[in-house]
């Protein structure tokens, strides 16, 4: 049903091929003991920390208790739900996380694109790969180093405000304003991760043939124009794919990043699915409520990501799997 | 990879690889005769915005670090982040190491994120090479068991019961490590490298008699080292980083806390080291001539030096690294 491995999908070029019979399992299984053996240490971490946890979910129906374990501890049937569901916090904590991520979805997506086709206009390969080394380089910085340096630079005390007090102008904390707060955090996720998004979005120009630049400049294509119609079709198919994954995570937008501001802006517009889920879960040690609140995200998540990989296919894209034909 | 020992239903042959272009790239260095002349104002405004991005990442750290080593006049003259360079010390990085709750958290973060990357690189580089060859027993089951978990997870509450309570892991510096252990997608990445890179030199050694750990060991790892280091900073940078999973499982204990969760500790929540917390206010502070700030600031610095020190060897594999493995799939 889907496709091992694929990432970026091959574009409907599906050959069947008439199967032939090859050796027995028996013989298989022997032949490539070794490799399974391989697979062994990663198999049994993803099913202690993956699908554990997976299981683990039951707590979402019971009344958990840290002590006794989830094998011991008495059902609770659909009690956690209907606590959940009846919590004004929680729709709050629902409603800011897909408000946060339809801002970043709008104001973040472009970014790298935009950028991508900037590089990919400067003709230098040197001046190319310094800039792109420099903008590659928050990516690996983490999110405590960058909400830091975010408040060193906007908060309060910041270079920003104390700029604007020295030209006698009334500051503007940006950094511990509820209602600009996702404005904020798209910001620093555009900070953070644009300049490595471009990787793919290069790639994808770069796979482009060359010589259909040429022809289109023959017959007359201006600059944007080629750009228009070369460049961005060529880019179509990561841009959806990279869309598809995007909306499959909407409700898993940087937990840490909220984590580390939410006592700076207050909970009320910082709270997202997550952080709800582990200060009722975790610190409130309401256990199974945080686990309810998980399951509601991942039942979400599911229908997200498969309603936009439908979408892809509609656009005649494969999107991030496609079934055998 | 010839077509035979390709699975029926496989995806087809990968587009040429863009990596490799090296001609193209070549090429491209000049303007082809076909492309109009560039106009100033286009080429000014390429310079100017591209010049405003590359200062957008700069600058903060270029603050950051002089502001590390000024004098706390030059601090208080500043009022805040010293922009203009005014009298620099090191004061503020003596005096951090002077507490001993720093040195350990650098410590114990190197310590874990060593041993961390070695694991996760070992797991990794021996699952992607048992998924990589075509037609293995049970290769597509596996991988769809790890392409499972990378969209479907139990969330946070339920890891945290089983690694807390299942496994005790509250309060164990191996509960920082294991349940992050495994990135399926970086094994999804390892696997497409080798699956393209080396063919033909691993059905040569395969006549020549050498086994799948022989060759593993001798063909498929020398031919990737550039996968092999980018995925190695990936994992470490992740490690060292990471003060979720500290949050999560040794939040009471601050003896282990590596370093990240005391620069979250001291610098976001403003709290103050312990250790070097006694010496860290008032008076004391005055006496030693090192602002608060410029301590901030130095804590910022030691905790972004071990990345950027790694990361100009790695940064030139990349996209070779990165993309041979995402595009060829």
């Amino acid at each position: 049903m889907t496709v091992p491995g694929t990432l970026l999908p091959p574009r409907g070029r599906w050959r069947r091929r008439p199967r032939v019979p090859g050796p027995s399992w028996r013989v298989k299984l022997r032949r490539d003991r070794s490799l399974l053996l391989m697979t062994v240490p990663a198999l049994a971490l993803v099913v202690a920390f993956n699908y554990l946890p997976m299981f683990g979910t039951v707590t979402a129906f019971q009344y958990y208790d840290y002590i006794t374990g989830f094998l011991a501890s008495p059902w609770a049937g659909l009690d956690n739900f209907s606590t959940l569901f009846a919590d004004p916090t929680f729709w709050r904590a629902f409603e800011n996380t897909l408000v946060l991520s339809l801002v970043q979805l709008v104001l973040y997506f472009p970014v790298p694109i935009a950028l991508a086709l900037l590089l990919n206009s400067v003709l230098s390969t040197k001046v190319r790969a310094t800039i792109q080394a420099i903008t590659y380089l928050p990516h690996f910085f983490g999110w405590v180093v960058v909400v830091t340096l975010f408040q060193e630079m906007l908060g309060g005390a910041g270079v920003l405000n104390h700029t604007l007090r020295q030209q006698g102008l009334s500051p503007w904390n940006i950094m511990a304003n509820p209602d600009t707060f996702k404005y904020l955090v798209t910001a620093q996720a555009v900070w953070k991760e644009a300049g490595w998004g471009i990787i793919v979005f290069l790639a994808a120009i770069a796979a482009i043939d060359p010589s259909l630049y040429e022809s289109a400049a023959v017959d007359g294509a201006s600059r944007w124009g080629r750009m228009w119609h070369i460049t961005l079709p060529g880019m179509r198919g990561v841009i959806v794919l990279l869309l598809v994954l995007r909306l499959g995570n909407a409700l898993s937008i940087g937990f840490e990043q909220f984590l580390i501001q939410r006592y700076a802006v207050g909970s009320s517009s910082a709270e997202v699915l997550d952080t709800y889920a582990y200060y009722y879960g975790v610190v409130g040690n309401n256990y199974g409520l945080g686990a309810a609140a998980g399951l509601f995200k991942g039942v979400v998540s599911l229908v997200l990501i498969l309603g936009a990989n439908k979408l892809a296919h509609l656009f005649g894209e494969d999107g991030l799997y496609r079934s055998e034909r | 990879m010839t077509a035979d020992v390709r699975a029926a239903g496989a995806p087809a042959p990968a587009r040429p690889d863009p990596a490799r272009g090296t001609r193209r790239s070549r090429r491209r260095e000049q303007r082809p005769a076909w492309e109009e002349p560039p106009t100033v104002v286009g080429e000014t405004a390429k310079g100017i915005s591209l010049t405003v991005v590359v200062l957008l990442v700069l600058f903060p750290l270029y603050t950051v670090l002089v502001t590390s080593l000024s004098t706390q006049g030059a601090v208080n003259r500043a009022g805040g982040l010293v922009v203009v360079p005014d009298g620099l010390t090191l004061q503020a990085y003596r005096y951090m190491f002077s507490g001993g709750t720093v040195t350990r958290s650098i410590v114990v973060g190197l310590g874990v994120t060593l041993v961390g990357t070695v694991i996760s690189l070992a797991v990794s580089v021996l699952c992607a090479y048992g998924l990589s060859r075509k037609g293995s027993f049970g290769h597509r089951t596996l991988l769809l068991t790890l392409l499972v978990t990378m969209f479907f997870n139990g969330g946070i509450i339920p890891t945290f019961v089983v690694v807390a309570s299942l496994f005790h892991g509250y309060g164990q510096y191996w509960a920082l490590i294991l349940p992050s252990a495994v990135s399926v997608f970086n094994i999804l990445i390892m696997r497409a490298f080798y699956l393209g890179t080396a063919a033909d030199l691993i059905d040569a050694a395969r006549l020549d008699g050498a086994g799948d750990w022989r060759i593993l060991w001798s063909v498929v790892l020398p031919t990737s080292r550039a996968v092999t280091a980018v995925m190695g900073l990936f994992y470490g940078v992740g490690y060292w980083n990471n003060w979720f999973n500290v949050l999560l499982f040794m939040p009471a204990d601050n003896e282990k806390w590596p370093v990240q969760y005391v620069l979250y500790q001291y610098v976001s929540q403003g709290a103050s080291i312990p250790g070097v917390g006694t010496n860290m206010t008032g008076a004391a502070v005055a006496a030693t001539q090192v602002s608060k700030l410029s301590l901030q600031m130095a804590m910022l610095v030691v905790t972004l030096i071990p990345v950027l020190v790694v990361y100009p060897f790695v940064q030139r594999h990349f996209v070779k690294g990165m993309l041979t493995g995402a595009i060829k799939g």
